[in-house]
């Protein structure tokens, strides 16, 4: 059985290798031809620099060309410059005529697009198995043998372990830190704006002195939160493995052609069309639900409320989130994501989106009413019955990913009443932003004001999709699992999570009840909680657990050696919930938060 | 409201200064119970840890599943916040007339009321090589480091003693695959406490999850290698010789009372307190482990060291310290544990020996994980007990049904307002309902599942 386990390690280290390694592979060939740029006189400028260069008659390396294609895109950009001030063609506006800073990236990633050659373009099928499929299933052969363990409670060693023990406060900061201000700096040179940058600098200069220096934290580091003895140095290679991925990603997709290569003919196979990153995106995260799914399902085999809230999570990514909407393409509709709802989906009030779904014939009218009906009926009545779990651990994507990928890293979340502090303002802070955003886009698309108060709606679009969209659901969201645990995004961040944590403090049945005195205070129950809740604070007291944050995955029930805790959804004293009325002793029930 | 409550209540009288000695569930419950009462001083003097962690948690540091910081059910600013000053030393010595303690670091402490919250020391009966190194119990954090210690390179470790604790050790050395034999003197493991269904489920779960449970036998000796660290064990019956790398002496605890023998206290097995938690010496209070009830309730015990009585205690002491006398009742018996992955609860009178007014039926599922067993009395057929072994029932509604003397039928047709197992779980009320069934000849059916609503009407 061992063996067959470390068979299986070793298979997925490879089929990593692989991976990271192809993206050196192979050169690109590109020809004045294959040029798909819609204004002349820049497809023109481009190409004549592109010869001067001599950009089109050599085979030139990823890293390289693509570097050599941005300095050719600049070079036409100052000729074009030049020009328009001597000869700007008649009846042709300076700025048609002139190439915008904003349009070097998209010119670049299209230049970049298929024109890579090389083994993974020739064989993306063998690449394909020794990469998603290699992993997969070394994966699984490690993940496997776990079934015939005896069911229970599999947390020995997660504190003794490099990857999952967490890192100390200087490591965190050393991440923390360069991620900001890089992310940050990064926004700022692609947009030249600076309004945003330093709105978001001031921000997030106010939380690390309010973080790191006013409760002295870097001496004194506060109790529970995800500070351990030692750093776990897999964990920092696995971070920062995620934080590049996710750069990648987002902003220089160029760089990662041969990933996108590798996985179009399976594209082409659903949607006929070529792969995009967001294909590529969709298909890993669909191969680490299902493999790391099958391990939640090993680890609670005991457990049949995970056993059937992970297969749910499984079915919603790969079904509703990745396979319909290809599908949908495909049938020549708009593609769409049913279960993502507004403002998560933050671009489903976005004009395009918009237009898109009117002009698509009666499903498209139908997903715009659908969308619109999730947000103003379903979320509120659906928590009202279930809690914010029916969404945040049984359907949602970056859920389902959490609870899948992230599950080894649970732990690591901060627990101190400080971290909860904070978690409130950020979170309900990026709620606000999401609303005020989504009402200027529209304040837009319906009276056509492109400016209210002095600020346009398309730069906070922009801004909005760039540091919430982009830097803190996907690089902070995901490459922080090992730094902050899993639900980073959904704790601090995520604006839906805001939304139906509202209602399930205010308006739901459920909550979680505990068990008399039965709770001897042994912190399994926080220690394991995503969401950094103190479960352990309310058990000890015999009281209920209402919390706008909990995202009801049941974790804290699953570890309670004393059977202590139970999600439960009743209307019987839903104005009381949280009173303690279900003490054991004599009076073990104030809930008076010291702060 | 509550908050008013307590304000309103607060003592006028002159501030006192309250000192409490131990740092455990009972100390830290009276500490914290005496602040909500009172603006009184208050001391918590511990040499074990600065700060209160859960004792129940130490075997889940040393498996890696949580760190000691995580085992701290208050954080680090709670105690200056709610002014109970911390104490990190050892008392050597109390001067009951003078009313001042004498601490290890040559500092002494005086106070006005005094709170011992002493614990609980391993039972050792001078077994030879007892005191070597690399033998040790499980109570202390100190014992926790002390295994921590020996832990690298372990080849086998013996563990002496059934019980509680000893099968928590063996989940410990397990956890990290260390060989594990368990030196059990009873038949079945805690049969003195299981009934002999449960207690050989318990044991055949013991021997499935691969330790080396050895029932009926005894700890002859401890073997010394010469440099006076353990090496070997000698089992009394058999004379077999038993390598290995650490003993675990896990045959119960006792009062931790020795160094005060001679003090003046009243001390039987413990120190000796009235319904008030009031020892022989003025101004002394006694809780916890360390206390030994001399006005007994029926079914109870005099030493109760389990973590529930203690807080109990501790909430008690508190009201007593502060003037509002309050007699300690630990309410009805309940209690819980885990064997490695069986989790066990119990409400009520479910004694391992069956008393003649008591019947019972008992109901195991086939997989020898989960059962149900209710006691109930021979005559009325008031239901007076539940047994729970992988199956979570609910306290308020066991507890409710107890004290109101209900009927065994009542609370069959009603079962399902006990069941606290997660949703989606399998509700296994019918197959007990069956068992009575036929023990009884009767054909009485489930009427209510699973489901808070219920209860919540239920318990209004």
């Amino acid at each position: 059985m061992k063996v067959i386990q470390y068979i299986g390690i070793g298979m997925f280290i490879i089929a990593l290798l692989i991976f990271t390694a192809i993206l050196g592979i192979g050169h690109h060939e590109l020809a004045p031809n294959d040029i798909n740029i819609d204004n002349q006189y820049h497809k023109e400028a481009i190409i004549e620099a592109g010869q001067d260069a001599g950009l089109f008659d050599s085979k030139i390396g990823g890293v390289a060309f693509i570097s050599k294609v941005k300095s050719v895109i600049k070079a036409a950009q100052k000729n074009l410059e030049t020009k328009a001030e001597t000869s700007l063609p008649d009846g042709v506006s300076e700025w048609d005529y002139r190439i915008g800073d904003g349009w070097i990236g998209s010119y670049t990633n299209s230049m970049v697009s298929g024109t890579a050659r090389g083994p993974v373009q020739n064989k993306p099928w063998l690449f394909f198995l020794l990469t998603f499929g290699l992993a997969s299933l070394g994966g699984l052969l490690f993940i496997i043998p776990k079934f015939s363990e005896h069911p229970g409670i599999k947390h020995n060693g997660i504190y003794h372990h490099s990857l999952t023990r967490g890192l100390k406060w200087n490591m965190k900061m050393v991440f923390l830190i360069p991620t900001i201000i890089g992310v940050i700096l990064f926004g700022f040179l692609k947009d030249g704006n600076a309004l945003w940058p330093i709105i978001t600098v001031v921000l997030a200069l106010l939380i690390s002195y309010f973080v790191f220096y006013r409760q002295d934290s870097k001496e004194n580091n506060p109790q529970r939160d995800s500070s351990p003895i030692n750093t776990g140095w897999l964990g920092v290679i696995a971070g920062i493995y995620f934080i590049g991925f996710y750069i990648l990603l987002y902003w220089a997709p160029a760089y990662i052609t041969n990933w996108i290569d590798m996985v179009s003919p399976i594209s082409k196979l659903l949607s006929g069309n070529a792969a995009s990153q967001w294909f590529l995106y969709g298909l890993m995260y669909c191969f680490i639900v299902v493999v790391m799914g099958v391990r939640m399902l090993t680890k609670y085999q005991h457990n049949k409320y995970q056993r059937i809230r992970t297969l749910s999570v499984m079915f919603f990514q790969t079904g509703i989130a990745f396979l319909l909407p290809e599908i949908l393409v495909r049938l020549n509709q708009p593609y769409y994501d049913f279960k993502n709802i507004w403002p998560l989906n933050y671009s489903f009030f976005f004009k395009y989106n918009i237009d898109n779904l009117m002009s698509s014939g009666g499903l498209g009218i139908f997903m715009l009413v659908w969308g619109i009906i999730l947000i103003v009926i379903g979320v509120p009545v659906i928590t009202y019955f279930f809690g914010k779990r029916w969404y945040c651990s049984w359907v949602c994507g970056c859920g389902g990913l959490a609870e899948t990928l992230g599950d080894p890293f649970r732990q690591l979340s901060d627990k101190s009443l400080r971290a909860w502090k904070y978690e409130r303002f950020i979170i309900h802070g990026v709620l606000v932003f999401a609303v005020v955003m989504t009402g200027f886009v529209l304040v837009h698309y319906f009276t056509g004001k492109s400016h209210l108060l002095g600020l346009s709606s398309d730069s906070m679009k922009a801004w909005y999709g760039f540091l919430i969209g982009a830097g803190f659901s996907g690089v902070v969201g995901t490459g922080f699992y090992p730094l902050m645990g899993n639900r980073v995004w959904c704790r601090f961040g995520c604006p839906l999570a805001a939304y139906l944590g509202l209602v399930q403090k205010f308006k739901s049945r459920f909550r979680i009840t505990t068990n008399g005195g039965q709770c001897i205070s042994c912190g399994n129950c926080s220690t394991y909680c995503e969401m950094g809740i103190d479960v352990r604070s309310y058990a000890q007291k015999g009281q209920d657990i209402v919390r706008s944050s909990c995202v009801g995955c049941g974790v804290c029930s699953a570890v309670c050696p004393r059977g202590v805790l139970r999600l439960e959804n009743a209307s019987g004293d839903i104005a009381t919930r949280t009173v303690p009325e279900r003490a054991i002793h004599i009076t073990e029930d104030q809930v008076t938060l010291l702060t | 409201m509550f908050y008013a409550y307590i304000q309103h209540h607060k003592t006028n009288e002159n501030v006192s200064n309250i000192v409490i000695i131990g740092n455990g569930i009972s100390g830290i419950s009276a500490a914290r119970w005496v602040r909500k009462l009172s603006d009184h001083t208050i001391t918590v003097i511990s040499s074990e840890t600065d700060h209160f962690f859960s004792r129940t948690a130490l075997m889940y540091i040393y498996m890696g599943h949580m760190r000691y910081e995580d085992t701290k059910p208050y954080e680090d600013w709670f105690w200056k916040k709610n002014r109970i000053n911390l104490v990190n030393d050892h008392v050597d010595a109390i001067g009951f007339d003078s009313k001042q303690l004498t601490l290890r670091s040559g500092k002494t402490i005086s106070y006005d009321k005094l709170v011992l919250a002493l614990g609980s020391k391993s039972n050792m009966f001078g077994w030879p090589g007892q005191d070597l190194d690399a033998v040790g119990g499980l109570y202390s954090f100190q014992d926790l480091e002390k295994m921590e210690k020996h832990s690298q390179g372990l080849k086998r470790a013996v563990i002496c003693g059934g019980g509680l604790i000893g099968i928590e050790m063996a989940e410990m050395f397990h956890s990290r695959h260390i060989p594990v034999t368990m030196l059990v003197r009873e038949q079945s493991y805690w049969d003195n406490v299981l009934p002999l269904e449960e207690s050989q489920m318990i044991s055949q779960h013991i021997l499935d999850s691969d330790i080396d449970l050895r029932l009926g036998v005894n700890l002859g000796e401890i073997k010394d290698d010469g440099n006076g660290k353990a090496k070997s064990v000698i089992v009394k019956e058999t004379g077999e010789e038993i390598p290995c790398g650490y003993v675990g002496l896990t045959a119960g605890v006792s009062p931790n009372v020795g160094w005060l023998k001679e003090s003046g206290l009243n001390i039987g097995r413990g120190i000796q307190v009235n319904s008030h938690l009031e020892t022989n010496m003025p101004d002394v209070y006694a809780i916890g482990d360390c206390a030994e009830q001399t006005d007994v309730k029926p079914g109870r015990r005099g030493v109760e060291a389990i973590w529930y009585t203690g807080r109990m205690m501790g909430e008690t002491v508190a009201y007593n310290i502060v003037g509002k006398p309050v007699a300690y009742d630990p309410g009805l018996w309940f209690n819980s544990a885990k064997f490695i992955d069986i989790e066990y609860q119990v409400y009520g009178e479910v004694p391992g020996k069956l008393p003649e007014h008591l019947k019972t039926i008992y109901w195991q599922h086939p997989d020898g994980d989960k059962s149900i067993r209710i006691n109930y009395h021979v005559d009325d057929y008031t239901v007076k007990g539940f047994n729970l072994f992988g199956i979570r029932y609910r306290h308020e509604v066991c507890k409710k049904w107890i004290l109101d003397n209900t009927h065994i039928e009542e609370v069959l047709q009603n079962l399902g307002l006990a069941n606290f197992d997660p949703e989606f779980y399998e509700e296994f009320e019918s197959n007990i309902i069956n068992v009575y069934n036929q023990t009884e000849s009767k054909n009485i059916s489930l009427k209510t599942k699973r489901g808070l609503s219920k209860v919540l009407s239920f318990l209004k």
